[in-house]
């Protein structure tokens, strides 16, 4: 195969992924939410139990008047969805999918990019958050930049205790270190990471920055159409980001029966099961608190996350 | 003392059992829906019934009906003079102002009225809610038909005084 070709391809298929994943994501949290709350959720788009409740959702979106407020910051307005979009793409490149280089992109530093990368994130929120003109969006983005400013923190040294585990910053090298027993050994640094994961993504119970029901939207209040359509989605690919990555690192990637042949398929399967506990956690718990948040942060998750590094250096000396 | 960490537990069994459980969702427009009986949806007029007597206008406490009769001149064969009857011209309900109390139901001597289950008929404008009573026929066909009586009731009013009457006629 020509180099371009198979380039192109690896491409394709991340780009497809990046549009699939999230969709089937979006349509499970709709019927996963309807039923724990006993409802059916959407049935009509479709005729099928409303599989195209997302389609349609995305046709409304398009159709609608894209509005720039006047006294908004034009530019960095229009470009803050992109930017909130584009990182998460960028992130799916280098998650391996299987054994073998299965993935798009192999990267030594997979892990350093992939971290580094989800923080861009945070950097469209503060730009949608300060070129609204919006008080709602202005205090979503100030609670949204000490959110994610917090558990940036647990989230790397969770990210590292595993990486030191392993011995590399190789995403696929992480999961080929992985041992089942890492999954005890690992396990506080699982639920951090997982936790402020949920909190870089700014998913319930850590939807402080969004809040609709004391900011209106946060920082999403000014926006309308596609744009706010590009945020909704940034929010869905990053429950696939998040489920992922707490796959590829802590829950062993494609390892499972036959890996071999089905590692994709463990992978996904992964995945789909991480993303079901976010909506899960989503629809159990209430919203935190802003100092409850910052409280769980602080005192809790960083401490935490230190000892298991302590923890992990101790049992990778000893062994 | 509680275990921490009880309580998140507990919310995540919550939600957990009610997704494996059907949820409440009635389908209506798809399904119909299956009300209780004796439901009030809308009343309906059996024309022939009614001797335009005027209690269910006067009883309405909301002056919702609207009756307009005339008098009939109906000459009887062999009679001395010819007798009168009431034609009624218009029983209209008007179902913008009608709180559903039933009062007219209740009052009507001759069972000219009934509650039917029927509860479609939202309109776009207040106005077309007036229904005359070509209307309140229509839905006499949905009228159900009365509950069966309580074999551990009383007998009908009726029925103990033709006991008595046929007893003391024996006597």
């Amino acid at each position: 195969m020509p180099i371009w070709l198979e380039l192109a391809l690896r491409v394709l298929v991340v780009v497809g992924a990046f549009l699939t994943l999230p969709l089937i994501v979006g349509q499970a949290e709709h019927k996963v939410m309807a039923h724990m709350q006993g409802r059916l959720g959407p049935m009509y788009a479709g005729a099928f139990h409303g599989w195209a409740q997302l389609v349609a959702d995305g046709v409304k979106f398009v159709q609608k008047e894209d509005i720039t407020p006047r006294a908004a910051d034009r530019p960095v307005f229009r470009l803050a969805p992109v930017v909130a979009l584009l990182p998460y793409l960028a992130v799916l490149l280098v998650i391996p999918l299987g054994p073998h280089g299965l993935v798009a992109q192999p990267l030594d530093v997979g892990l350093f990019f992939v971290l580094a990368v989800v923080g861009i994130g945070v950097i469209a929120v503060l730009m949608a958050a300060w070129s609204s003109a919006n008080k709602y969006s202005l205090l979503g983005g100030l609670r949204a930049a000490a959110q994610l400013l917090g558990y940036e923190l647990p989230f790397v040294l969770s990210a590292a205790s595993v990486a030191m585990a392993a011995g590399t910053l190789s995403l696929s090298g992480i999961v080929e270190a992985w041992r089942p027993w890492w999954l005890l050994w690992q396990l506080p640094a699982m639920l951090i990471f997982f936790t402020a994961g949920l909190a870089e993504i700014r998913r319930p119970p850590f939807d402080m920055p969004i809040a609709d029901s004391e900011l209106v939207f946060g920082y999403m209040t000014e926006y309308t159409g596609l744009r706010f359509a590009f945020f909704l989605l940034a929010e869905y690919v990053g429950i696939v980001v998040i489920a992922a990555l707490t796959t590829v690192l802590f829950l062993g990637g494609w390892k499972g029966p036959l890996d071999d042949q089905l590692g994709w398929l463990w992978t996904l399967l992964k995945v789909f099961a991480v993303a079901f506990v976010v909506i899960w956690l989503r629809v159990a718990y209430p919203r935190l608190r802003e100092d409850q948040l910052q409280r769980l942060c602080w005192l809790i998750l960083v401490p935490l996350a230190l000892l298991q590094l302590v923890l992990t250096a101790a049992v990778k000396v000893a062994l | 003392m509680d275990i921490p960490g009880k309580g998140l537990v507990k919310g995540l069994a919550v939600t957990l059992g009610t997704l494996t459980q059907r949820s409440h969702t009635h389908q209506y427009p798809d399904v119909e829906p299956d009300l209780p009986p004796r439901s009030r949806g809308v009343i309906a007029l059996i024309e022939e019934n009614c001797t335009v007597c005027m209690l269910c206008a006067r009883e309405c406490p909301d002056w919702c009906i609207y009756i307009d009769s005339h008098k009939e001149e109906v000459v009887v064969p062999g009679a001395a003079r010819a007798r009168q009857r009431n034609v009624l011209d218009r029983f209209a309900i008007d179902f913008s102002l009608c709180m559903y109390c039933g009062i007219c139901i209740e009052v009507c001597p001759f069972d000219a009225l009934h509650w039917t289950p029927e509860f479609e008929y939202a309109e776009h404008d207040i106005r077309d809610l007036l229904h005359e009573k070509e209307r309140l026929e229509e839905w006499v066909a949905t009228v159900p038909a009365p509950p069966a009586h309580d074999p551990h009731g009383e007998p009908a009013k009726e029925q103990t005084a033709a006991a008595k009457r046929s007893g003391r006629g024996a006597v």
